[in-house]
């Protein structure tokens, strides 16, 4: 059954959807084009039209993704400002400061949070969503593009908007009075509340990529499943369930890993909703947002640089552990195609 | 348990959805709400723009009387809002012609050419993933202020082409290795260097994978905040989302000047969008899909 999956993931009509269908994961190179190729050295010739080729993006990919990790692991070892060479070396007090900071912890129970609070509220939401909407009805193409709107506009412009909305004298205040609830809810500055503010807006973003993602996904499994299980007298929601629900667990896992991995470095929202000091106070700052307010915005690089560094470490073992303990189960076989 | 297939809400046989017909009441209610949830946010920022401070204070949620336009034309008169669009697509542009030439070179030696090391350089681009822009972005500052780039748009540029490769060569890679090798060789007995074959048939050939990738990374540089944040200190270099949230904290007593200013800040987004809707979000879903 899990072989039946072949292009669960795969947009229909696109046309990256016949590329793909080896999958196997981001780290799987591609078999080349290459099949008949004598398997001589490569000429001189070769060599240059490699290097030419791929040259380029290795050196801007090398300077400006690798080394910046380095940077930051030797700026972190000093108390500097930016101006001039980095001279007083301080061991580890950066990362000691970071580690007893009572704000980081916080900041980093906060994306913990927000990832946990992702994968049970918007995942069920999307498949749940993606299960009505992958039906025949009008309009479904139209319906496709609205949802995905929020997605589409920058964190700051819709963070903005949130902000105007969810001020005390803001439109959703003013929206529950005429409902004839007149209590005024701080959304934003009142502790108790903001996390699920964020979670509520960070959902409303988004979603429509979760609901997407999911779509083209059920999209990829084929018909007559469903339809074998119509015969044999299933009901519309047992197919769901016991069909379309397991089939549709390698993009639920890629869309999980995608959530998480975005749970982690959250930054723009926060900033932009809650601004630069009041995150801490709500409740709602983030690992990346204390990362900026202790670094780049009060001067102190070395110290940045360290924060930097132990985010890192967090956001690579929370991606490892994904990997390890949810990716690999079971998507073997329902992500790899049978005529390989 | 013997429930039958309704021929009308197609929930169990689904075939193309051009083929019309009427779904369910309850999934057109589900739908419109979804809708009103995604897009009333938008709106309300839209039609915001048209009230004036005092109908917003008295009613925030309320609906402009008159309409009034005089905020769209202030904010369509300020040489700011134009500079900062001209930033955002000067900087987004240049990162997508960056992206692509180097992610097509890239991608053709990982697809078409077998040598040493060709599996450690992919790893190498996906490895990428795993370095996250918010945790790079403190030593990249440190970086660029050093260097020449320092308050030019090369300091935003280059550091985005780097962060969008890795997904550019995933993409594109397989799209460039399922060229079937007969024309590659058919090129090479009429005469074509490996070169020539790379212009005159892998390049056409790869174009609906790079339109699609030149899109992802359009949407991205132009919606992207946190690296303009870090490294521009000039307001004259500003983008849209920087100038925005600038904006809003420089007029924050002008709530109806900032929703003007907010929208006409996501409507080249949304156009762009509109036009180009069926590739993005075909892009997204095939770009993780891995």
């Amino acid at each position: 059954m899990s072989e039946t999956g072949v292009t669960a993931t795969a947009v229909p009509g696109d046309a990256l959807s016949k590329v793909n269908v080896r999958g196997g994961g981001a780290t799987a190179l591609p078999p080349s084009g290459v099949r008949r190729r004598r398997s001589k050295g490569l000429s001189w010739r070769g060599r240059l039209e490699i290097t030419l080729l791929s040259g380029p993006a290795i050196v801007v990919f090398v300077l400006f993704v690798i080394v910046p990790v380095f940077v930051a692991l030797y700026y972190s070892f000093f108390a500097w400002k930016g101006y001039g060479p980095a001279t007083n070396f301080i061991g580890f007090d950066n990362y000691t400061w970071t580690l007893g900071n009572k704000d980081f912890w916080s900041a980093v129970g906060h994306n913990f949070a927000i990832a946990g609070l992702s994968l049970l509220f918007q995942g069920p939401l999307a498949v749940l969503l993606a299960l009505l909407l992958n039906q025949k009805m009008r309009g479904r193409s139209l319906i496709r593009v609205l949802i995905f709107v929020p997605y589409v506009i920058s964190e700051a412009i819709v963070g903005i908007g949130w902000r105007l909305m969810l001020s005390d004298t803001g439109a959703i205040n003013g929206l529950l009075h005429r409902l004839g609830i007149d209590s005024i809810v701080s959304w934003i500055s009142d502790p108790k509340i903001a996390l699920w503010t964020l979670m509520f807006v960070i959902t409303w973003k988004y979603i429509g990529f979760a609901v997407i993602l999911m779509l083209a996904g059920l999209q990829g499994i084929p018909e007559e499943l469903s339809e074998a299980a119509a015969v044999d007298g299933a009901s519309y929601w047992q197919i769901q369930r016991h069909i379309m629900l397991p089939l549709l667990a390698p993009t639920i896992k890629i869309w999980a890993f995608l959530s998480v991995i975005g749970s982690m470095q959250l930054f723009d929202l926060v900033y932009i909703i809650w601004g630069q000091y009041i995150a801490n106070i709500s409740g709602t700052s983030t690992m990346a947002y204390f990362m900026a307010q202790n670094g780049r915005l009060s001067g102190q690089l070395g110290r940045g640089s360290a924060i930097a560094i132990v985010v890192f470490v967090i956001s690579l073992v929370v991606a490892l552990a994904f990997q390890k303990f949810v990716m690999n189960r079971n998507t073997e076989g329902a992500l790899t195609s049978k005529e390989d | 348990m013997a429930k039958k297939i309704d021929p009308r809400n197609g929930a169990v046989i689904r075939s193309t959805p051009k083929s019309g017909g009427w779904g369910s009441p309850l999934v057109y209610f589900i739908s419109l709400c979804l809708i009103a949830v995604c897009i009333a946010p938008v709106i309300y920022i839209v039609i915001g723009g048209f009230r004036t401070n005092s109908q917003i204070t008295q009613d925030p949620s309320g609906w402009p009387n008159p309409w009034n336009v005089s905020n769209y034309t202030s904010v369509l008169g300020m040489p700011d809002f134009w500079r900062m669009a001209g930033n955002s697509l000067y900087i987004a542009l240049i990162t997508v012609i960056a992206i692509v030439v180097l992610g097509v070179g890239a991608s053709f030696v990982l697809a078409r050419y077998k040598f040493w090391g060709r599996n450690a350089m992919y790893m190498l681009f996906a490895s990428g993933l795993m370095f996250p822009l918010a945790v790079a972005i403190t030593p990249l500052y440190i970086m660029v202020t050093k260097s020449p780039l320092a308050n030019t748009p090369w300091g935003v540029i280059l550091p985005q082409v780097a962060f969008g490769l890795p997904q550019t060569i995933i993409i594109l890679t397989p799209f460039l290795a399922a060229i079937p090798m007969e024309i590659e060789e058919a090129a090479t007995v009429d005469g074509c260097s490996r070169l020539g074959f790379f212009w005159r048939m892998v390049v056409p050939l790869s174009l609906p994978g790079v339109i699609t990738v030149a899109i992802l990374n359009f949407v991205g540089s132009w919606n992207s905040y946190m690296l303009p944040l870090y490294m521009f200190n000039d307001a004259a270099q500003y983008t849209l989302p920087l100038g925005v949230q600038q904006f809003s904290t420089a007029h924050s007593q002008d709530t109806a000047q900032v929703l003007a200013f907010t929208s006409m800040a996501m409507l080249p987004a949304l156009i762009f969008f509109s036009i180009f809707e069926r590739r993005i979000v075909g892009g997204l879903t095939g770009a993780v899909k891995g």
